[in-house]
């Protein structure tokens, strides 16, 4: 188990080295740094002594290990469009991205996992059926269209729900500013929370559909029929029980690309978290703030699988340990 | 059509492309027979055709020439779809902010998201396989540097790949000259972002056909690695890439909208279907939802009919799946 974490920790940290590399390959050869950070009367001999002072004369290799360095200590360097530290302006958004995830996933899960059992039971009922009708639509539905007809049906139609920001704000201990505490934080919580949730709920739900299918041929849950236990017990106790491990799993791996797809939603109702300072950042050429968010991201994906790696072995011991590479 | 139990009884799509017997061999195939009788392709089929058709001909089938200005009049902007109050039987669809006619915007907008939604699919593709053949044949180190670069690559959404090579190909272009090379940036970071499935597909059925017969005797020949790569490894690995290429076509259709809807895409004066629902999303709270309702509803509905055609394609030519 320990060789295992430790093979994985390795590779794990030779993906974030080759995401540093471009990362920094990004900010060194991607436009000029000098040239962003100065006015357009700067005198050549002011440029040199930047480009001195930056560091940007002495090896590549040199300044590679100075980034990285850098990195570790969360310091990206200044925005080009905001002149202000990366890591501020990331430390900034970061809550409402965050929120925003962790409630899709758990809106994904409170509704994905029921509607699959559900489908997987009585799967040729005509409910069952709507509900893989629209799962296909979900799935086909590019994200921000959804996003723009829920806008149009519920906030400007029906005029229920707030269809931009956060609401009102409540700042915890200074760091983290919530939306989770007021009712117009709730409020404008919901819409977005559907549209980033939507995808990862049909993907769930096809999921433990699969899983159910599978599970309530085995032998086991026959003997538990022959034994006469309530159809209640069968279902929930023994037959959903075995499919949440696979459901665990793919929740958990899909939390980074839903924190991905976060840029999308939050352009979509203007919500102020960091994907939106990332499109920005795209829009405008800001390489430090694109640079930092591809090495959090990075950081948070291979973190997030580390984690489920070696959940997976501790939960499942028929997974041989010295079969686990990736592919 | 009756189903002929010809000699070509193998699920296979005719590769070669042979000028005489294609199109009888094509009907007596298992995957003619299957369409056939499958009410869903045909339908999904059948719309994917129409669109493409309509995109093609769109100068001649529009009824108004939105890039023209002389046949614009912003008198006309903000008019109604024309069975509503106030519509007008010239637009059918109503017009937009600078009173351009809305059918005819999706119409030359379907052209350009079909064009570059083809052209990234075609370069993943290229890249694809041409990537997984070389790793699949040759192995040894060149094929662990390839996968592992499609390990890494397959760790992160497709968007957020298209994004980053988007906004470092837009450093480099530099703003002025931006706009013209958007359809090969827009093509190259789609492209860029989705060759890993071919990769490893390819790279897997090479592995199982390098072994076979007809590759040794094809060495033994003398014939080198390329030509075997190519004429006679490829058109046996040929099937599973059809099915990719058909859902990536929804795929690389949904992530062009994206990034255009996202700003980073098609800028607004030759607007793909993105970016005209990029461009009405800022009247919806206004009340003129047809200007981004109707190119909505457009690409909903061709990304659906693509996928349900790629869907049934993978279980025709996969029978095990079904």
């Amino acid at each position: 188990m320990i060789a295992f974490a430790i093979k994985r920790f390795v590779q794990a940290l030779g993906v974030m080295l080759v995401v540093a590399l471009i990362s920094f390959m990004m900010f060194r050869f991607v436009g000029d740094p000098v040239n962003q950070l100065v006015g357009v009367d700067t005198s050549p001999a002011e440029r040199a002594a930047l480009r001195e002072t930056l560091g940007l004369n002495d090896p590549v290799m040199l300044q590679f290990g100075r980034f990285v360095l850098k990195a570790a200590q969360f310091d990206f360097g200044i925005s080009y469009q905001f002149k202000q530290p990366v890591a501020a302006l990331i430390a900034s958004r970061l809550p409402a991205t965050l929120e925003l995830s962790f409630v899709s996933a758990l809106f994904a899960l409170a509704i994905g996992v029921p509607m699959g059992v559900y489908t997987g039971l009585y799967r040729n009922t005509w409910l069952a059926r709507g509900f893989l009708a629209v799962s296909l639509i979900g799935v086909s539905l590019p994200t921000f269209l959804i996003g723009i007809l829920l806008i149009f049906v519920v906030s400007v139609n029906l005029g229920w729900l707030p269809s931009f920001g956060r609401g009102q704000t409540v700042n915890l201990g200074g760091v983290w500013s919530t939306g989770l505490l007021t009712k117009s934080g709730l409020q404008s919580l919901i819409l977005p929370s559907i549209t980033l949730g939507l995808f990862q709920m049909t993907l769930i739900m096809r999921l433990v559909r699969g899983e159910m299918l599978e599970v309530l041929r085995t032998d086991y849950i026959k003997f538990a029929r022959a034994r006469g236990l309530s159809r209640r017990a069968i279902n929930f106790g023994h037959a959903l029980k075995n499919t949440l491990v696979p459901v665990i799993t793919i929740t958990g791996l899909q939390l980074g690309s839903i924190i991905a797809f976060a840029i999308i939603t939050e352009t979509v109702f203007q919500w102020p978290g960091m994907g939106l300072l990332f499109l920005q950042a795209v829009q405008n050429v800001d390489i430090p703030i694109m640079a930092a968010y591809l090495l959090l991201i990075a950081f948070l994906f291979v973190v997030i699988n580390f984690i489920v790696d070696l959940l997976y072995v501790a939960v499942d011991p028929r997974i041989r340990l010295d079969g686990g590479t990736a592919g | 059509m009756p189903y002929v139990t010809g000699e070509e009884t193998k699920a296979r799509i005719p590769v070669s492309g042979g000028a005489v017997g294609a199109l009888g061999r094509m009907r007596d195939s298992d995957l003619w027979y299957s369409f056939t009788r499958s009410p869903l392709a045909l339908v999904s089929a059948l719309v994917v055709a129409l669109f493409v058709l309509a995109a093609l001909f769109a100068p001649l089938i529009a009824p108004h020439d939105p890039f023209d200005p002389g046949s614009i009049s912003i008198l006309d902007s903000f008019l109604p779809p024309a069975w509503q109050d106030g519509g007008d039987a010239r637009f059918l669809l109503g017009t937009d902010d600078q009173g351009r006619d809305v059918l005819s915007t999706i119409l030359f907008g379907m052209r350009i998201s079909l064009a570059v939604g083809f052209a990234s699919v075609v370069f993943s593709m290229l890249l694809g396989i041409t990537l997984g053949l070389v790793a699949g044949y040759f192995g040894g180190w060149v094929d662990s540097v390839i996968m592992r670069i499609a390990d890494v690559q397959l760790t992160f959404p497709a968007i957020l790949i298209a994004l980053l090579i988007n906004g470092v190909a837009r450093a480099m272009a530099g703003p002025q000259s931006y706009d013209k090379v958007v359809f090969f940036v827009l093509v190259l970071s789609i492209g860029l972002s989705f060759w890993v499935q071919y990769g490893r597909t390819v790279r897997g059925s090479v592995l199982v056909e390098a072994n076979k017969e007809y590759v040794l005797a094809a060495r033994l020949i003398g014939l080198g690695p390329w030509t075997i790569m190519f004429k006679h490894v490829l058109p046996n690995v040929l099937g599973p890439v059809l099915v990719i290429a058909t859902i990536n076509l929804a795929l690389a259709i949904i992530t062009e909208a994206t990034l255009s809807f996202l700003g980073v895409g098609v800028p607004p004066t030759q607007p793909s279907l993105g970016t005209l629902i990029r461009i009405g999303n800022d009247f919806l709270f206004s009340g003129e939802w047809w200007i981004t309702i109707f190119p909505g509803i457009t690409l909903a509905i061709l990304a659906l009919s693509v996928n349900l055609l790629g869907d049934w394609l993978r279980d025709a030519l996969n029978p095990k799946l079904r």
